[in-house]
């Protein structure tokens, strides 16, 4: 039977990851092995590690977490012969605000995931891989674990999977609420059954990862795209993007649109168009305020800024990121302010507290940005915030602090005049304020 | 040296080996990285971003506690963006922090504090509500206070990587992180307060130092723990004559970061209300204060009578006192009193160790030496409850040098969790377990062998002999239990031609006088049938002291100046810190009772002494500069003036904790407050 869609399919997309999605049974094995799935496995058990890898490269692959670093390097640089394990470990921690892609692809179709992982076993003389999943995906680690048991039970994991002698084992892990987990060497601690937190680098996990010995770490969506690459080829993957930003991603469209939703479109493809085309653009006829293009911690786009191409580097040049595919759409109503608040709670719950910028900066923020927002700020206040923010930039020990930085600074450089129009006391958008910012 | 790399601090050039790390590139060029999280010796943590540099051509500011140096680079610790920076980290520092300073402990040797005077603003843009959280007590001697807790995790690394005992980690996240105790909400550790002196803030505070001073009202007098033999320096912070605080943050001593329980709190018993105050003489069943001059009259008295119809002496010295005392003691005896009568409480077999490796050079292993031997083999002995400094070495050896590490002991022993070869015996058999690890011994580049009173007389012999065979430099400490065990042997506190040994003077039926020094050998069986005249010269009313017909008020070894001889043969300097109204030195009692006989040896002076000492007692000839400056100077592997016939049945270690210390320990409350007191050795 059909799951029911996360969202309706638009006709822009280019469903390469996700085209099993809304299939009978998708989440089957049987279904999988009926569309295409693990062709690519038997086309990796004819090549040797070093064309997977070059195949990986050609395909343009970049990270889908939200850093974007290029796939096949990251592979190029797990030492293969190096004596000691290695590990593939999946970051299934899909946590950035905005962000549901993962979930949908660990959902719709695990196999896929699962060949993926296979391949990056291959690719990479890993025997064994874990997929770290988020705690509040609870349904999904046992979704997932059917799945594992399912390719148990017929053969595709386990010893001499299918005959050909590789092996490779499954196992699923899962966080127990942290954000910081999401990043690679925090989740690593955790798998390890330590306090999340990031490790120092060097070493990257490629060469000292899961207990101090080779890992391929990576996000679910660049799992899933292997299987995909290895078929139909790199060059194939890649020409479906743009140069440097081969492929689809999953863009995550949430906020004042008519159809939010998960969509696979092309790299490249226009920030403005997926609002207006593929999320089926702004209800009640009202006008684009703001997107976020990556997930809540990118730099916010102003409405004139959006009419660039959704790729890595087009992004980069808009001084914002392509991130983890979580765009937020605002409409004219919506206050900035109360949008900043939100995101910086969010920040300053989940500061690990490693670091003193990011775990003082953040909480610092919060309560300065509750107390503006209520109607209690002082015009000193506005470029203390921007201050703060760049207190942080690229001070922390991790990327969480710049995380929180980022739309702090835009979000004032941008939408001072918003700022100011609250030092009165009342929200320019006319609306009551609900303080319902409760400390946290 | 070419190997060098070469690269540019501040316009400095600077040259450091490869993998230098920037903060301490530039610390070795005079240039100050400020910092709170880095700490040499410990893991990196890059947490406080205090250490935030500018190096040219990086993109953004880079951590100077992690950046190993490169070929070429430029750094600049000073320039507008690294000035922001620090000054962001300390606003961001403050934000949470307590500006409780007039009334905390730290207050005036606050890293915090100085890092704000020196890089900080002068005013603070926060006017939020702080985050605040009550304090907490850990333990007797360990409190925490989580506002002010800066998070720099020394304690954490200290307590897990330094001590080997991970009694503390860190709990929740954010902005409400806070270190938590291994036991929810109290500790159960060695109490050393190593977490409370490497604390750069006052979040740990200390519970004998808490709210009781200024640091500034103190003065700092740094001396030599006086309980076991492992010869750690502790800094006395005392105040109108009251010790108040012990710790080791100049870390000049052998010890450098090192002190466990005793050597930071045990201190107390010098204050101790039991103190003896006042000579004693005993009328009937009951003690009656004399003064010292009336003391002395029938001391000489007495001892003048037994001289006279040519009594026996017995003569029982300390593990406790100085060179200077013990040395002075036994020539008094022997000069004086004609007596060879004399011996003291032995713990090792420092004699037989000494005859057997006579004629070699470079055999007797330092503290300094543990840190750096490629092997180490412990026998016998559970050196974390034992010899804490000690452990502590090899642990840091282990840690940094990847030492190979062998215990062959009775029972469990904290180097088990990272020895490269632990052997379980039944006691006793120590030396014939050797065997078994002749192969992987032979193998090491060097080794050095501590073995503690399981090894003895003959033993000693065959556990040299053993050295020799394995074909690579071996060293040897031999693990005796006090403060001046091995002081004590080497000045000559032992039984000459024909004396007694103090077993013998215990049990003689006709012995005329019987003066025992800072020791208490009847602490477990009476003086029966025994017409000595007992003079004790002492801290406390033991055991020994209530069978005494005589009892002198000693001053303690925090009370008086003079050396003393730690474990491995290193000879420290011990000062005065504190006066205790009513007392003498033992140096200075057995000077007045000489003179009251008109017998002196001598003038009783400490730096006379120790001069004789220097030119009489073999291997003690050290150079006094390093002394007088705070050093230790190692004695000479020769057999001072201790006859190598020594009977091995005497020799026997208490068998003290880290919570026990003898005698002494049980007048120290904070010793017998812990919960983990009075603890027990090889888990037993």
């Amino acid at each position: 039977m059909a799951r029911k869609l996360f969202n309706e399919p638009s006709p822009l997309e280019v469903k390469v990851i996700s085209k099993r999605f809304g299939i009978d049974n998708s989440e089957s094995l049987d279904t999988y092995l009926g569309t295409d799935g693990m062709k690519a496995f038997w086309k990796a058990r004819e090549m040797s590690p070093e064309q997977i890898v070059d195949e990986v490269k050609a395909s343009g692959l970049r990270g889908r977490g939200g850093a974007g670093f290029p796939s096949g390097l990251k592979w190029s640089f797990v030492p293969r012969t190096n004596p000691k394990p290695k590990y593939i470990v999946v970051n299934a921690d899909e946590s950035e605000p905005g962000t549901c892609k993962d979930r949908l692809l660990m959902e719709y179709d695990p196999h896929q995931l699962i060949e993926g992982m296979l391949i990056a076993g291959m690719a990479v003389d890993s025997h064994k891989g874990y997929i770290y999943i988020r705690g509040e995906y609870r349904y999904l680690i046992d979704h997932m674990d059917r799945a594992i048991a399912e390719a148990y039970a017929k053969g595709w994991l386990g010893k001499n999977i299918q005959g050909s002698g590789f092996d490779f084992d499954i196992y699923t892990h899962s966080g127990a609420g942290a954000y910081e987990c999401g990043e690679e060497t925090a989740l690593l601690d955790s798998l390890e059954g330590k306090r999340g937190i990031p490790r120092l680098k060097p070493p990257f996990p490629a060469v000292a990862g899961a207990w101090a010995c080779p890992t391929l770490l990576s996000n679910v969506e660049t799992f899933s795209a292997v299987p995909a690459i290895i078929r139909d080829g790199g060059p194939a993957y890649a020409a479906l993007g743009t140069p440097k930003n081969g492929g689809t991603r999953m863009v995550c469209v949430s906020g004042h649109v008519n159809k939010p939703g998960v969509y696979e479109l092309p790299l490249g493809f226009n920030l403005l168009r997926v609002v207006n085309e593929v999320a089926g653009g702004i209800p009640n006829g009202k006008k684009l305020k703001a997107v976020i293009p990556g997930g809540s911690s990118c730099p916010v786009l102003k409405a004139d800024e959006c009419d660039i191409p959704g790729d890595y580097d087009s992004l980069a040049k808009a001084k914002s990121m392509l991130g983890s595919g979580g765009m937020v759409v605002m409409d004219e109503d919506t206050c900035m302010v109360r949008a900043l608040v939100r995101i910086i709670r969010f920040y300053a719950h989940e500061s690990c507290g490693w670091c003193i910028p990011c775990r003082e900066g953040t909480t610092w923020l919060r309560k300065i940005l509750m107390r503006f927002h209520d109607g209690r700020g002082v015009r000193s206040d506005i470029d203390l915030i921007g201050d703060l923010g760049k207190g942080m930039l690229g001070r922390t020990f991790c990327a969480l602090g710049d995380a929180a930085a980022m739309p702090t600074i835009s979000f004032v450089e941008k939408f001072r005049d918003e700022f100011e129009a609250h030092l009165d006391g009342s929200c320019p958008h006319g609306k009551a304020h609900e303080l319902v910012l409760s400390s946290h | 040296m070419s190997d060098l790399v070469t690269l540019t601090i501040d316009g400095k050039t600077v040259k450091a080996a490869p993998g230098t790390l920037l903060i301490d590139a530039a610390k070795a060029s005079g240039i100050e990285i400020p910092a709170f999280c880095y700490y040499e010796g410990l893991t990196l943590q890059a947490a406080c971003r205090m250490c935030l540099v500018e190096i040219e051509k990086a993109p953004k500011l880079m951590v100077g506690c992690t950046t190993p140096v490169a070929e070429g680079m430029v750094v600049h610790t000073d320039s507008p963006a690294v000035a922001q920076a620090r000054k962001g980290t300390l606003e961001f520092l403050l934000t949470n922090h307590p500006l409780d300073c007039p009334v905390c402990d730290k207050g005036g040797e606050c890293e915090l504090q100085d890092m704000v005077f020196r890089y900080g603003a002068g005013e603070s843009r926060f006017t939020e509500v702080k985050h605040h959280v009550d304090e907490k007590q850990w333990s007797p001697v360990v409190f925490y206070d989580g506002p002010r807790c800066i998070l720099c995790y020394r304690c954490v690394r200290i307590c897990n990587e330094g001590m080997g005992v991970g009694a503390l980690g860190i709990g929740n996240r954010g902005v409400i992180s806070e270190i938590i105790p291994n036991k929810s909400d109290h500790l159960e550790c060695d109490e050393c307060g190593a977490c409370i002196d490497i604390c750069p803030v006052g979040a740990l505070t200390s519970g004998t130092y808490r709210y009781q001073t200024r640091p500034w009202e103190m003065q700092h007098v740094g001396t030599i723990c006086t309980h076991c033999s492992n010869g750690c320096k502790t800094t006395l912070g005392v105040r109108d004559g009251v010790i108040i605080r012990g710790n080791n943050r100049d870390r000049s001593g052998i010890n450098d970061e090192f002190l466990c329980i005793k050597g930071r709190y045990a201190f107390d018993f010098v204050h101790s209300q039991e103190r003896l105050q006042s000579p004693l003489r005993k009328v009937g069943d009951k003690f009656e204060e004399i003064s010292w001059s009336e003391a002395l009259e029938v001391i000489s008295g007495k001892f003048k009578a037994a001289l006279d119809r040519g009594g026996k002496f017995g003569v029982i010295g300390s593990n406790h006192t100085t060179n200077e005392e013990n040395f002075y003691l036994q020539k008094f005896a022997r000069e004086a009193l004609g007596t060879e009568n004399i011996d003291h409480h032995r713990t090792g077999d420092v004699a037989t160790l000494l005859d057997a490796l006579s004629g070699k050079q470079d055999v007797l292993a330092t503290v300094a030496d543990l840190y750096k031997a490629k092997a180490v083999l412990v026998i016998g002995s559970d050196l974390a409850q034992q010899h804490p400094l000690l452990s502590f070495q090899i642990r840091a050896d282990y840690r940094h040098h990847q030492a190979h590490v062998y215990a062959v002991t009775a029972g469990p022993v904290r180097e088990d969790n990272y020895a490269a070869k632990s052997v379980r015996v039944t006691e006793g058999g120590e030396l014939a377990a050797l065997d078994g690890l002749r192969d992987l011994l032979a193998a090491e580049g060097d080794l050095t062998i501590l073995f503690g009173d399981a090894i003895k007389g003959e033993a000693v012999g065959k556990l040299v002999a053993f050295g020799d065979s394995l074909g690579i430099p071996v060293k040897y400490v031999c693990l005796v239990d006090y403060s001046n065990s091995r002081g004590a042997y080497d000045m000559g506190l032992v039984p000459g031609p024909g004396g007694m040994a103090y077993d013998q003077m215990l049990a003689s039926p006709d012995l005329d006088v019987l003066w025992v020094v800072g020791a208490n050998p009847l602490k477990n069986r009476a003086l029966v049938g025994s017409k000595a005249f007992v003079v004790l010269q002492d801290l406390f009313m033991t055991e020994t002291a209530r069978q005494a017909d005589l009892i002198l008020p000693a001053a303690s070894a925090y009370e008086k100046n003079g050396t003393v001889t730690n474990v491995t043969g290193e000879v420290q300097r011990v000062k005065t810190a504190a006066k205790v109204m009513g007392t003498k030195t033992d140096l200075e009692i057995i000077g007045l009772i000489g003179k009251e006989m008109g017998l002196s040896v001598g003038i009783w002076k400490q730096e006379k002494v120790f001069d004789e000492i220097r030119q009489k007692v073999r291997g003690y000839n050290v150079p006094v500069p390093v002394l007088t400056t705070g050093g230790a100077a190692q004695t000479a592997a020769v057999n001072g003036r201790v006859p190598a016939t020594v009977r091995p049945e005497l020799i026997r270690s208490s068998r003290d904790t880290l919570f026990t210390s003898g005698t002494l320990g049980r007048y120290s409350k904070m010793l017998s407050s812990v919960m983990e007191g009075p603890g027990k050795i090889f888990g037993e």
